[in-house]
């Protein structure tokens, strides 16, 4: 179908794109910057690289958060599935309604409040019962509670767009329901649950005030790091951590958006081969 | 097919044979909606029975209430004299053949169809010869690597059918097995169908909405209505002799007359039509009082056209022809008769019409004749 594309709705998209865009490519331009002023252009360079990866504490805070980005991807991806399993799957249990409402709730809530409560729950409990530390624990629990929603809201998109059909089909061929799930449920739903992951993953790199509101003293997440250096005032080797936390967001994201169109592909081509 | 005449192919007539699979009392509900209402029935070993109806009729929650996916609400299935009712889908002597085929995507031809054979303890070696077996029987073995989406529909379907037969099921279900075939692939594989079934002897279940798959396939059918069986019986006698309009419209065509019964013999009813100013005589054995509101049926090809009236007929109408549709084998005429209702008549095409000019042409004057024999009384 060839539509007329006008060119007011073209500029629009141009400037949408620039808007979003620009920031991100100037920055990513600066960080090549060898000027000591982040505003100013002293000429290509990759000092401010240098001098990132000489600093340990951009190391301990890059440590800290991919061991909590992969223990969260991981725990959110088993987690979401089974949620996501239990409200396709187990029918009209009682409750579900507030189930789907409480999965769905991190999705919406406002990042603040989740940070806060969860804090306050935190405090109780250490009180209560001198557990958790708060640091990597509570950081990854707290990325946990919220990215295992997005999990299941992909596996739960997978799971109705599929039908019941395959796993009666080996259900009627002699599988008992749990060597279903395990042949045939889970192997259709591995796409959904990497994108999942990934997702999760990307989610947890990024987070700055959920992970400000748990985290304990010398436990600084890298977006923790990046904030607490701009508020002494801007650095160019911020510039560069910027830069390389843009690349791993972006791989993150673009694999999760493959692997979700891919699965879309090929839930299309089995409707189509019916 | 219902061609055999011996009487061990036709184990319902026989009062002693115990049915292979008994359906006593059995209602689903979904809540408010009641899908089944309290249905028995009684489907033989050998036998290829069909469940027919609209959509929404409840012939699939039957079905996929033998096959176990479904509990009942109330009543009790026997299969091979054992109660199933709570038996689990993975422990039944059923296996399925799903209208969409759900073929495993992720497993290639050998292993969806050896998957039901995996689950029994079975020897790696039988599991290969059995697989080899029934994939030659559907023609497959040059494919049994592939993937389902590198299979035709037809390929596909035959491998459905070879996963839901490898296992040597009591009972076969199979849910719209032709639905997604083209027609010459149809009738192709119901043919196929019933040899497979002639070899095996596998009692099969069959659900459809096509009335013609039901008519070609089966030894019985049974036609469903809002949970209920409006009429069980062999094909021809469905088709021959309907019991009520809904079934008689639903397999075939039927025109319908109303009327009141004005006189009733041991072996002949007449019902006066008042609309039409004509009494139709009919052959029906069961008296029926004078008076009674009934409904005659009778088929498109039942009815023959002339264009002068003939004497020695007991049926006659006068009407004018609307329509003509040529279908190659047959034609079919739309006639308008006195009360403006539109008759169907159903002629073979047994003389080539020469050139343009049709035998009958439209606007013509014709005269409906049919015996009195070719017609059905039906009370509701």
């Amino acid at each position: 179908m060839k539509q007329r594309r006008s060119t007011f709705v073209l500029s629009m998209l141009c400037f949408g794109l620039a808007f979003l865009y620009i920031p991100m490519i100037l920055l990513i331009i600066y960080s090549f910057n060898y000027s000591k002023l982040v505003p100013v252009w002293g000429g290509f360079s990759t000092r401010w690289y240098t001098v990132l990866f000489e600093s340990e504490e951009m190391w301990a805070a890059l440590g800290l958060s991919l061991r909590i980005a992969l223990v969260n991807a991981t725990f959110a991806m088993i987690l979401g599935t089974l949620a996501g399993i239990a409200l396709v799957r187990f029918g009209r249990f009682r409750g579900r309604t507030l189930f789907t409402g409480l999965i769905t709730a991190p999705l919406v809530m406002p990042e603040v409040i989740t940070g806060l409560s969860l804090l306050l729950l935190f405090i109780a409990l250490s009180h209560a019962f001198g557990w958790p530390q708060r640091g990597f624990t509570t950081i990854t629990i707290a990325h946990i509670t919220f990215s295992m929603a997005y999990v299941a809201v992909i596996i739960q998109s997978r799971l109705s767009g599929m039908g019941t059909d395959l796993e009666d089909a080996a259900q009627d061929l002699g599988a008992r329901p749990l060597r279903v799930m395990f042949d045939i449920t889970l192997p259709l739903l591995a796409p959904g649950m990497v994108a999942g992951w990934l997702l999760a993953f990307t989610l947890s790199i990024d987070d700055l005030i959920i992970a400000s509101f748990v985290s304990g003293p010398g436990s600084n997440t890298l977006p923790m790091l990046i904030y607490s250096r701009v508020k002494v005032g801007l650095r160019p080797d911020i510039n560069a951590l910027a830069t390389i936390m843009i690349v791993m967001v972006s791989i993150g994201v673009l694999l999760a958006c493959w692997l979700m169109i891919r699965q879309k592909h090929l839930l299309e081509r089995d409707a189509n081969t019916k | 097919m219902s061609q055999q005449t011996n009487d061990s192919h036709r184990p319902w007539l026989d009062g002693d044979a115990e049915p292979f699979i008994k359906i006593r009392n059995v209602t689903k509900k979904f809540g408010e909606f009641t899908a089944v209402d309290n249905i028995d029935l009684d489907i033989y070993k050998g036998e290829l029975f069909s469940l027919l109806g609209g959509s929404g009729c409840g012939k699939t929650t039957l079905l996929r209430m033998l096959a176990g996916f479904e509990p009942p609400s109330s009543g009790t299935i026997y299969i091979d004299g054992v109660d199933m009712t709570d038996v689990p889908p993975y422990a039944r002597p059923i296996n399925m053949m799903f209208q969409s085929y759900a073929l495993f995507p992720h497993m290639t031809v050998e292993q969806n169809v050896a998957y039901g054979l995996k689950r029994d303890k079975i020897s790696k070696d039988e599991i290969t010869r059995r697989v080899d077996e029934i994939l030659s029987m559907v023609e497959l073995s040059d494919f049994i690597k592939r993937k389902p989406h590198q299979l035709s529909g037809g390929q596909r379907q035959r491998v459905a059918l070879a996963r839901a037969l490898v296992k040597r099921p009591k009972v076969l279900l199979l849910d719209e097995p032709l639905g997604a075939l083209d027609k010459r692939l149809r009738e192709q594989t119901q043919f196929e169908l019933i040899n497979i079934q002639d070899d095996l002897g596998v009692t099969f279940v069959v659900v459809t909405h096509d009335q013609e798959e039901a008519m070609t396939l089966s030894t019985r059918m049974a036609m469903m209505d809002a949970g209920k069986f409006q009429q069980i019986g062999t094909p021809a006698e469905v088709y021959e002799y309907p019991e009520s309009r809904l079934v008689a419209n639903f397999i075939g065509s039927a025109n319908m007359f109303e009327g009141r019964v004005s006189q009733s013999g041991p072996d002949h009813v007449i019902v006066a039509s008042k609309a039409l100013g004509v009494e139709f005589n009919t052959e029906h054995t069961n008296s029926i009082i004078e008076g009674t509101k009934v409904w005659i049926a009778v088929r498109p090809e039942k009815i023959t056209l002339s264009k002068m009236p003939l004497d020695a007929i007991t049926n006659q109408l006068k009407g004018v022809v609307v329509d003509i549709g040529y279908n190659g084998k047959t034609s079919t005429y739309r006639i308008r008769i006195s009360n403006d209702q539109i008759i169907e008549v159903s002629v073979p095409s047994q003389k080539r019409p020469k050139g343009d000019r049709q035998l009958i042409d439209w606007d013509e004057e014709i005269y409906l004749n049919w015996d009195q024999s070719n017609a059905v009384v039906l009370m509701k």
